[in-house]
């Protein structure tokens, strides 16, 4: 053997080969894993997009001024629309929030801050728990006991209570989780420069678990808008715009289940077009929750 | 010369501040609980100096640090047996607001702590809480030249506090503490989470500091106590009663403390030879 070949053979029984073997088992199996993963994210997301590819080929055509802003139609009438039913929904999730997101968030400030493992504490968090796996239904039937058998009559007072009770757990427990994210560094920061305890959580704790709290009031608002269950015997529905709280009110979903059962193919079109404009307003709600939803800390 | 605690006890009488004494710490015990975490120690804290306090792990001198603006009632807890005055008030007594007493005697934590809140909301922030009514920009200002960080952040102090290097916010920190004008600034270890270059800044800025306020430091660096501190408390554990209880081995200028300690057991620490 030369001195060349030598030192050749001697390399190579030294130098272990790093080269990538496509074939070996564990590439295979990584391989094979991988593709696995990438299909069923991709089947995860099928219903989602077909939903919103049926919505806009359905109803995109029907969704102008005139559905937005005119009156339901009525048996065999042309035209129409749902302004008054989007009108409502707002109305209705507007009163649920002015309801649910001041006591939750007090509730919030209980459970995360002043007696985190007192007795109330860990059974009202127990009971928000169970309360977001709450049938949505019930939220309309205890509104129908409490509310609409006080006052006499379907309102929409009654609808936004009945979203408000749907909303609250919600938002306590988001509002719980942002506020206990407050490091307590901040928190003695805070103490060491004199502030009060009240002066902590309303300047310190509040402001820094602000975005973690705005993102779970949105998620809740956002659920609230799509719920039609709660609004059944509440809200029940009505053909004209809302003028006064305690009256029956239309709602977006409402309209949505009456007129897709409805033999008429403007309706129908309708209905499909309203479909698409609730996504829209909860698609809104959730991209504000994500702008908002920047933690600062 | 011994090392016992009792010893211990007799030579920490012995200190006798030249000065004007600002706050006088004279504690008798600290408990967490049942836990005798520290026992009688004198300590005197003098106006216009800084107070460094040394000791091993677990001698509780920041214990007695947090014990001096009432930082450790927030634990459930402590309790406190003794006296702490400041100006011959004792904030332990029974008329005193610890919320006011916090206001005069500021604090600087290890971490540094910046609220999620621009830099000059930082600052700020003490003055509206004390419902400042004169010039918030120019006090401002002024306490982020004191913390010698004005020129680093004098054009964007809209941003986030948060932003800050770890040395910057420690500085932040300091300037939000002496934004509200306090008499005495604690600082339990504000060095340890930063880098030399840093943490040299922080230290020039004590020396400065202490020409208009009265420092009191915790720290775990001997040669910074040396560095800076004008007099030195040094710490020691004892185990004899089962527990680990602190308590106060040996006080008196830096100086002396370092070169010619009184107690063996503090001329084993200072030497090295135990941490």
């Amino acid at each position: 053997m030369s001195n060349a070949e030598l030192t050749a053979a001697a390399q190579e029984s030294e130098l272990p080969s790093l080269n990538r073997q496509i074939l070996e088992r564990r590439a295979l199996k990584s391989g094979l894993l991988t593709t696995l993963t990438w299909i069923a994210a991709i089947l995860a997301s099928i219903p989602l997009f077909s939903v919103i590819y049926m919505l806009v080929v359905q109803g995109g055509a029907r969704v102008d001024l005139e559905a937005l802003t005119a009156l339901p139609p009525a048996g065999f009438e042309m035209g129409g629309g749902f302004g008054n039913a989007i009108v409502g929904t707002l109305v209705m999730v507007g009163i649920a929030a002015i309801v649910s997101v001041p006591l939750g968030i007090l509730a919030a400030i209980y459970l995360a801050i002043l007696d985190p493992s007192s007795k109330i504490a860990s059974l009202s968090r127990f009971l928000a728990k169970v309360l977001t796996g709450m049938p949505s239904i019930l939220a309309g039937v205890f509104a129908y006991a409490a509310v609409v058998l006080l006052m006499g009559t379907y309102s929409a007072w009654a609808g936004g209570i009945a979203l408000a009770v749907l909303m609250l757990p919600t938002v306590v427990l988001t509002a719980e989780e942002a506020l206990k994210m407050v490091p307590q560094r901040m928190k003695d920061a805070a103490f060491g420069m004199g502030c009060t305890r009240s002066q902590v959580i309303w300047k310190v704790v509040l402001p820094t678990g602000l975005p973690g709290v705005v993102t779970g009031v949105m998620l809740a608002v956002a659920g609230a808008a799509g719920e039609s269950a709660p609004l059944l015997f509440t809200a029940l529905f009505s053909n004209y715009y809302i003028s006064e709280l305690a009256e029956p009110t239309a709602s977006l979903s409402i309209l949505i289940y009456n007129f897709s059962g409805m033999p008429f193919d403007n309706q129908i079109e309708l209905a499909w077009a309203a479909s698409l404009v609730l996504v829209l307003i909860v698609l809104v709600f959730n991209i504000l929750a994500r702008l908002f939803g920047q933690p600062k800390v | 010369m011994n090392a016992t605690p009792e010893a211990a006890l007799d030579t920490a009488a012995q200190f006798s501040p030249q000065g004007e004494v600002v706050m006088d710490c004279k504690l008798d015990k600290i408990f967490y609980g049942d836990f005798l975490a520290v026992r009688s120690s004198d300590v005197p804290i003098e106006k216009g100096k800084i107070t460094g306090f040394i000791g091993p792990s677990g001698c509780g001198k920041s214990t007695v640090l947090r014990s001096l603006n009432r930082m450790n009632d927030l634990i459930d807890i402590f309790r406190f047996e003794g006296k702490v005055t400041y100006k011959g008030q004792d904030i332990y007594g029974k008329k005193i607001d610890p919320v006011v007493v916090r206001r005069y005697i500021g604090m600087v934590f290890q971490q540094p702590n910046p609220f999620s809140m621009s830099i000059f909301d930082n600052v700020a922030f003490g003055l509206r809480l004390n419902r400042f009514k004169g010039n918030i920009e120019e006090k401002v200002e002024k306490a982020l030249q004191r913390a010698a960080l004005w020129n680093e952040v004098k054009d964007k102090l809209k941003n986030s506090g948060l932003s800050l290097s770890g040395g910057q916010q420690q500085r932040l920190c300091i300037a939000r503490a002496i934004a509200t004008e306090p008499d005495v600034l604690l600082m339990d270890e504000p060095c340890s989470a930063l880098d030399p270059i840093a943490t040299r800044q922080i230290e020039e800025l004590m020396l400065e500091l202490k020409e208009r306020y009265t420092l009191a430091l915790v720290t775990h660096n001997m040669q910074q106590a040396m560095r800076v501190a004008d007099t030195t408390a040094f710490f020691g554990v004892d185990i004899s009663a089962g527990g680990r209880t602190g308590y106060l081995v040996e006080m008196g200028n830096t100086k002396e403390v370092f070169e010619n300690p009184q107690e063996e057991l503090t001329r084993q620490y200072v030497a090295g030879e135990f941490s």
